[in-house]
């Protein structure tokens, strides 16, 4: 029982990161058609911006001494500007572009931000300690849960509950869904292409942010390819949730999450190693069953 | 009172010019129906007054405001709505979001609520599913949420692209009628696109006839009847 308690929390903390991150990436490519492939990188320098510039192993630890309160405002807000920066120095140049172009755009500019994080922290990752006290265990129904998994999976649920409400709720979120439905209709009515864009990026960026905090907390350390790993799974999962559906984005996060958990603690001991390519075969069999993904949003088809 | 003014434009898309030297003038009150084969140039026509297109020479102005290398939400601000073809509902959106999304630029805040109840009124069947997506509609169902929500945006001069596509003879005497109504009522000033004459004749207004990217023929309606070049636009027997 408490077994099975680790495994439900495991699979939900997993998963949490990944359907942030695949939401982060369905909600630029609803509204412009670009996957955005620096996002992990945004990931990895929204962890760098708490340090001071310095090659040394042992980090400086610059914002990330801030109480909480002001240092996941600051870092959301970097995660934003960002993001922001990149839309309007970057892809707004390829906004009529055809997507392999703009995609292309984006592997460079995830490779100029990776590059940058190179010249000014060097490659060797550093440790970074934000939150000692959120890897002391709880005690949840008798198992015993890191509190960080709690927190994570809490946090991300709020900002599911947030997103859904704006996006449900608001006039902007409404523009937003309409932009993702029909761009050029949605202009038509006055719907403000510009301001629809950067809204995305920025809500993008802060999502960015926040998995860089949740991954600091969780390893401890601060590697330049630390959202790699997480952009390469999110992408994957805004796939297979069918490209442009955010619901379906996040519930394939968790499926993938879930899965990778699952996989982890079943599979024989010899195999666990292969554990990914059991994962990667099972998203490749989705894709051929459900090539559309499975939760297609029906704009998908009659987009011109 | 002239409210778009087009002069001379010319489109191209790569290679192909899909308008040449089109003029036209509307005047605030009317009806002017632009009829053509396929390819004539009508959609075109609109995409470029909405700003979809932009033109290589000439210009057009609505109420006076230079339209050309204006962004189409900029253009929906001076009053120009365009009921695209193939209708474009957002189908992920339920019929209320779809007009609310069409009042989102507008100024006069306090009085859409209003102005959705009249459209329901208009079109009852809309108020009953107001919150089923779009796009379960039927084709008719979405004809008449387009312009709903084209009516949304309070314009001063609704454009329609080909309203009878793909609709049975019934409903699409059902859209004719709300349109006509519905231009007597708010005083509205339509540019309708159709790829037949028929209609054009039977409602009357003003018609022009597009063919490659020309007007060849232009006048009122009901004198267009008996005019023989208006057969032999269609079949190619004109000049051009």
């Amino acid at each position: 029982m408490t077994e099975l308690l680790q495994i439900v929390f495991d699979a939900l903390s997993l998963g949490s990161l990944y359907a942030l991150g695949a939401l982060g990436i369905a909600l630029i490519f609803g509204v412009m058609r670009l996957v955005n492939f620096a996002h992990g990188d945004f990931i990895a320098f929204c962890v760098f911006a708490m340090l001071w510039p310095s090659i040394n192993a042992a980090a400086i630890v610059f914002a990330g001494n801030l109480p909480f309160y002001l240092l996941v405002p600051l870092l959301l807000l970097v995660g934003a500007a960002l993001s922001v920066l990149s839309e309007v120095i970057v892809f707004r140049r390829f906004r009529n572009a055809n997507p392999a172009t703009m995609m292309i755009a984006s592997f460079a500019l995830g490779f100029a931000i990776r590059n940058l994080l190179l010249m000014l922290y060097s490659s060797r990752p550093k440790s970074i300690t934000l939150w000692p006290s959120l890897s002391l265990p709880v005690e949840v129904f008798g198992a015993r849960i890191p509190m960080l998994q709690v927190v994570t999976i809490t946090l991300t649920l709020v900002v599911l509950a947030a997103l859904t409400l704006f996006i449900k709720r608001t006039r902007y979120g409404l523009e937003m869904r309409a932009a993702a439905d029909n761009f050029t209709m949605a202009r038509m009515l006055g719907v403000r292409a510009n301001s629809v864009i950067l809204l995305a990026f920025a809500i993008s960026g802060m999502m960015a942010a926040a998995i860089g905090l949740i991954l600091a907390t969780n390893s401890g350390t601060a590697d330049i390819n630390m959202g790699a790993n997480v952009m390469l799974i999110a992408f994957i999962a805004t796939v297979i949730g069918g490209l442009g559906s955010l619901p379906g984005a996040v519930a394939a996060g968790f499926l993938i999450g879930a899965a990778s958990v699952v996989l982890q603690a079943t599979l024989p001991h010899d195999a666990r190693v292969f554990r990914d390519a059991f994962v990667y075969g099972a998203v490749i069999v989705v894709l051929l069953l459900r090539p559309q993904g499975l939760f297609a949003p029906k704009s998908a088809k009659q987009r011109v | 009172m002239t409210l778009l003014a087009v002069d001379n434009i010319t489109v191209r898309y790569g290679r192909l010019t899909a308008l040449r030297g089109i003029s036209l003038t509307i005047e605030a009150g009317e009806v002017l129906f632009v009829t053509g084969p396929n390819g004539a140039g009508k959609s075109t026509l609109l995409n470029a007054i909405a700003g979809v297109v932009p033109p290589i020479s000439g210009s057009i102005t609505m109420d006076g405001a230079e339209v050309v290398g204006t962004p189409p939400e900029q253009v929906a601000r001076l009053g120009f709505s365009l009921v695209p073809e193939g209708r474009n509902v957002f189908g992920g959106l339920s019929i209320e979001e779809n007009l609310k999304v069409g009042a989102g630029m507008r100024t006069d805040r306090s009085k859409i609520a209003g102005d959705r109840a009249s459209i329901y009124d208009e079109f009852p069947m809309l108020a009953a599913r107001r919150h089923t997506p779009a796009g379960m509609l039927s084709g008719g169902q979405q004809q008449m949420l387009v312009i709903g929500r084209a009516l949304m945006t309070s314009p001063r001069l609704m454009a329609i692209d080909e309203p009878s596509l793909g609709l049975a003879p019934k409903i699409i005497d059902q859209v004719y009628e709300i349109l006509m109504r519905l231009r007597a009522q708010r005083n509205l000033t339509l540019l309708i696109v159709e790829q037949s004459s028929a209609r054009a004749l039977m409602t009357g207004g003003r018609m022009m006839l597009l063919r490659g990217g020309r007007i060849v023929l232009e006048g009122a309606a009901g004198d267009m009847v008996k005019d023989e070049r208006l057969k032999q636009a269609y079949f190619g027997f004109g000049d051009h």
